[in-house]
C-alpha cells in the first residue's frame, strides 16, 4: 500500500496546533514512515496539489477563505480539522459576539473600510464544507494527533472520547474546580485532553466543544449545588464557542 | 540589463502569511513589495467585556509559537492594572518559563526553518536523511525548550498555570533539579548547533543596513522579562507605559498588520536588537559564542539576527541554571495566586523571542475589560523588511531571479517574522 498523501493548511489562527506536530519531536521522523507530507508551508518550500489527506487549522474568516476551503475539499479524498479554531471556531468566534463594523473600527479605526482588511463573521471549516474526521483542543493533544494519523493511514476509524472531561478529571485525583468556587466546563466539554487545565490547577475552558449530548441538567444541577447559575456557565462557554 | 519578475505569494517556513513582490524592466526596479496579506483576527475587540482572569487565555491564542510571551505580556498587565505585586518566586519561575520559550522557539527557528537554507534543501525533511546527527541535535535541545515550558506551565503551549498574582500550579523542587539536569546536558548541544551554523555563516548575504534597534535594557542583566525601552539611536530610556511614543503605528496599503517607525522611516526588534542593545551583559559562555561568530555590538546585517538567535539560546540557558539555583536555595514555597476585580489601567512588557512586545489593557470596577491594545514585534519589523528590501534589491538585481527570490525569502525569515500574531492590531489613540 502506498503511505497517504498528507497536505497541512492554515487559514486564521495562531499555528500552535501545526507547533503541536513540530513538538512530536523524534516521533515526526517515524510518522515519515506512513505518511507522505506533500505541502505544508509553514514547514516546507516543496509544493504539491496531489493528497489524499488535507489538514485544515483555524477558522474561516474571509470570503476568499471560504473559496479556498471549497476547493480543498473537493481535491481532498480525507479532510481533518485540526484543532478548535478549525473544529469549533474556537477563539476566532468571539468576534462574532456583537456588530462586524464595531470589531473593525476598534482595531482600524478610520482604516477600517480598507479593502485588504476585510472580514466576515467567523466560521469554522464545519460551517463551511464536510469534515471527516476532528481533531480537537486549543491547542491539540500530540498524542492524540498521532493516534488519529496512524488509524488514518491504516484505513481505522479513530476512536474519540464521547464523555465529560469530569470522567478524567476524577481519574486525575483531581479536587473539583467548584470546591475553589471556580466555572469549570468539565461537566459538558468532550475528554481527551487526560484533563489537563484541572490537573494544573486551572479550570476547563472548554476548547474540545461539547460532548454529542451534554447532559444540560446534570450541569444545572452542579450550578446550583455550588450557588452559580446557567448563565455563569454560558458566559464561560463563549470564550471558545462551545 | 536584468528582466525581473518575482511574485512570491506565501513565503514558505515562517509563520503566518507573506508576500514577496519585485519587479524590473532592463534593469529599472519597478517595485519592490514586502506584503501581509493573513486574515485579520481582531484580538483587541475580541477582549473586550471580558473579566481580567480570562485574558491570558484568550490572547495566548494571539501566537502559538510565542504563546508563552503572550501570556505573560498579558498577566504583567493585568496585574499593572490591578496594582498586584508579584512574590520573588513567582517572578523568578515566569522568566525561567520565558527562557523555556526562547530556547523551543531561538532552536526551532534556526534549526528547522532556517539551517534548510544554509544547507540548500527545501525543508528539514530530506535533512533527517543527509544530516540525521544534526536533526537530532535540534530535536533534543528544541525538546528541552519544551519540556521547560511543560513543566512551569502545565503543557507546552497555551500555558494554563499562569493566573494574576502567580501560579496555579507550582513545579517541585525535584522536577526543578531535573530540568536543571536536562538544562546543562543541552549547552553542548547548542554549542554543536552553533559550530553548525558557523561553518554555513559564509552562506549569510554580506549585507548591511544602518537601523535603528530598539529592545528592553536594564542595568542588573541581559533583560527580556523587565526593564525599559532602550533604542540605539537615543541614551535616553522610555518608560513602557509610553510605548506608543516608540512604537509610532501606522496603517501601510501592504498589509493587514500595522507598521511602525520611530526615529527614521523604520526599526528592527528581535534578537540582533537586544544583542546590540546589551551585549556587554552577555554571561560567558553566551558571549564566547558571540566571539566564535565575529558578532559585534553594532551590527546591521539583519541576516545575523539568526546568529544571535543562537548566542541567545546558549544565553537563556546559562541564566536558567543561575535561576535554577537561586529557587532551590531557597527552596519552592507553596503560594497562591490572589487577586480580585479593581478598576485600572496597565502595561505589560516582554520581549518574544522575534522582538519587544506591548500589551495595555484597562478595566472596570468589576474587573471586566473595556480596552485593549497590543503592539506586536513582528508589526514592529514589517516596516524595516521592506526598508531592506529596497536597500538590497538593487544590489542584487543583476543576478539570476532563483538567486534574488531565495537572497529575499531568507532575508524575511532571518527576522523570524510571526505573521499571524502581527495582524490586529488596535489604533494607537488610546485614551
Amino acid at each position: 500500500m502506498s503511505k497517504p498523501r498528507v497536505a497541512i493548511f492554515d487559514f486564521a489562527c495562531c499555528e500552535g496546533c501545526q507547533l503541536q506536530i513540530v513538538n512530536l519531536e523524534a516521533e515526526i521522523v517515524d510518522l515519515l514512515s506512513i505518511i507522505e507530507p506533500v505541502q505544508w508551508r509553514e514547514g516546507m518550500s516543496d509544493h504539491s496539489d496531489d493528497y489524499d489527506i488535507a489538514i485544515i487549522e483555524g477558522s474561516i474568516t474571509r470570503p476568499e477563505d471560504e473559496e479556498r476551503i471549497r476547493k480543498i475539499r473537493e481535491k481532498a479524498k480525507i479532510l481533518v480539522a485540526l484543532g478548535a479554531c478549525a473544529t469549533i471556531g474556537g477563539v476566532n468566534k468571539l468576534k462574532n459576539h456583537g456588530p462586524l463594523e464595531d470589531m473593525q473600527k476598534t482595531v482600524y479605526s478610520k482604516d477600517f473600510s480598507l479593502p485588504h482588511l476585510a472580514t466576515m463573521q467567523t466560521k469554522s471549516v464545519a460551517d463551511v464544507v464536510k469534515v471527516d474526521v476532528y481533531i480537537h483542543g486549543c491547542p491539540i493533544d500530540k498524542k492524540e494527533f498521532t493516534y488519529i494519523i496512524r488509524c488514518l493511514g491504516a484505513g481505522k476509524t479513530p476512536n474519540i472520547p464521547d464523555y465529560p472531561v469530569c470522567v478524567e478529571c476524577k481519574k486525575a485525583g483531581n479536587i473539583c474546580r467548584y470546591e475553589y468556587n471556580e466555572i469549570c466546563l468539565g461537566p459538558v466539554i468532550r475528554a481527551g485532553c487526560g484533563a489537563k487545565c484541572p490537573s494544573n490547577g486551572f479550570w476547563c475552558f472548554g476548547c474540545r466543544g461539547f460532548v454529542d449530548d451534554p447532559n444540560v441538567n446534570a450541569a444545572r444541577d452542579v450550578m446550583e449545588k455550588y450557588g452559580k447559575t446557567m448563565k455563569d456557565l454560558e458566559e464561560k462557554l463563549m470564550l471558545f464557542n462551545t | 540589463m536584468a528582466n525581473v519578475d518575482i511574485n512570491v505569494k506565501h513565503v514558505t517556513r515562517v509563520e503566518g502569511h507573506g508576500n514577496i513582490r519585485v519587479k524590473a524592466s532592463d534593469g529599472t526596479i519597478e517595485k519592490v513589495e514586502w506584503q501581509v496579506p493573513e486574515a485579520p483576527r481582531f484580538f483587541e475587540a475580541m477582549v473586550k467585556g471580558k473579566s481580567y482572569e480570562d485574558i491570558q487565555t484568550i490572547v495566548s491564542r494571539i501566537c502559538g509559537i510565542c504563546s508563552v510571551t503572550h501570556s505573560l505580556a498579558a498577566i504583567k498587565g493585568v496585574e499593572d492594572a490591578l496594582g498586584i505585586t508579584v512574590s520573588p518566586q513567582t517572578d523568578k519561575l515566569r522568566i525561567l518559563m520565558h527562557y523555556a520559550e526562547q530556547i523551543e522557539s531561538h532552536v526551532l527557528h534556526v534549526g528547522y526553518l532556517v539551517a534548510p537554507d544554509l544547507l540548500g534543501q527545501k525543508s528539514v525533511v530530506p535533512l533527517v536523511a543527509s544530516h540525521p546527527d544534526v536533526v537530532k541535535t535540534i530535536i533534543t535541545a528544541h525538546k528541552t525548550g519544551n519540556d521547560g515550558m511543560e513543566l512551569i506551565g502545565g503543557r507546552m503551549t497555551h500555558p494554563v498555570t499562569v493566573k494574576p498574582g502567580g501560579f496555579s500550579k507550582l513545579p517541585t523542587n525535584q522536577e526543578l533539579l531535573g530540568y536543571k539536569k536536562q538544562l546543562e546536558a543541552t549547552i553542548p548541544l547548542l554549542s554543536t548547533i552553533a559550530d553548525v551554523v558557523l561553518s554555513l555563516a559564509g552562506k549569510l548575504p554580506a549585507f548591511d543596513r544602518p537601523t535603528e534597534y530598539i529592545s528592553l535594557t536594564m542595568p542588573e542583566y541581559y533583560t527580556f522579562y523587565h526593564g525599559k525601552i532602550k533604542s540605539t539611536d537615543i541614551d535616553e530610556l522610555t518608560d513602557i507605559h509610553q510605548f506608543e511614543s516608540v512604537a509610532n503605528e501606522y496603517v501601510s496599503p501592504q498589509s493587514t498588520a500595522k507598521w511602525c517607525k520611530w526615529h527614521r522611516e523604520s526599526f528592527a526588534v528581535g534578537a540582533l536588537a537586544r544583542f546590540n542593545n546589551n551585549a556587554e551583559q552577555l554571561l560567558p559562555l553566551a558571549k564566547s559564542v558571540a566571539e566564535k561568530f565575529g558578532l559585534k555590538k553594532g551590527n546591521c546585517n539583519p541576516y545575523f539576527n539568526n546568529v544571535a538567535q543562537v548566542v541567545e539560546a546558549v544565553q537563556v540557558v546559562e541564566h536558567s541554571l543561575q535561576l535554577i539555583d537561586d529557587l532551590l536555595t531557597a527552596g519552592i514555597k507553596p503560594e497562591k495566586p490572589v487577586s480580585k476585580p479593581k478598576a485600572g489601567e496597565g502595561v505589560g512588557c516582554v520581549e518574544a523571542p522575534r522582538g519587544i512586545l506591548y500589551h495595555r489593557y484597562a478595566f472596570d470596577d468589576d474587573g471586566k475589560c473595556i480596552k485593549a491594545n497590543i503592539c506586536i514585534p513582528t508589526g514592529q519589523n514589517h516596516g524595516n523588511i521592506q526598508k531592506d528590501f529596497e536597500a538590497f534589491v538593487p544590489q542584487i538585481i543583476d543576478r539570476p531571479q532563483e538567486e534574488i527570490t531565495l537572497l529575499l525569502e531568507m532575508l524575511v525569515r532571518s527576522y523570524d517574522p510571526c505573521i499571524s500574531c502581527s495582524t490586529h492590531f488596535l489604533n494607537v489613540e488610546f485614551v
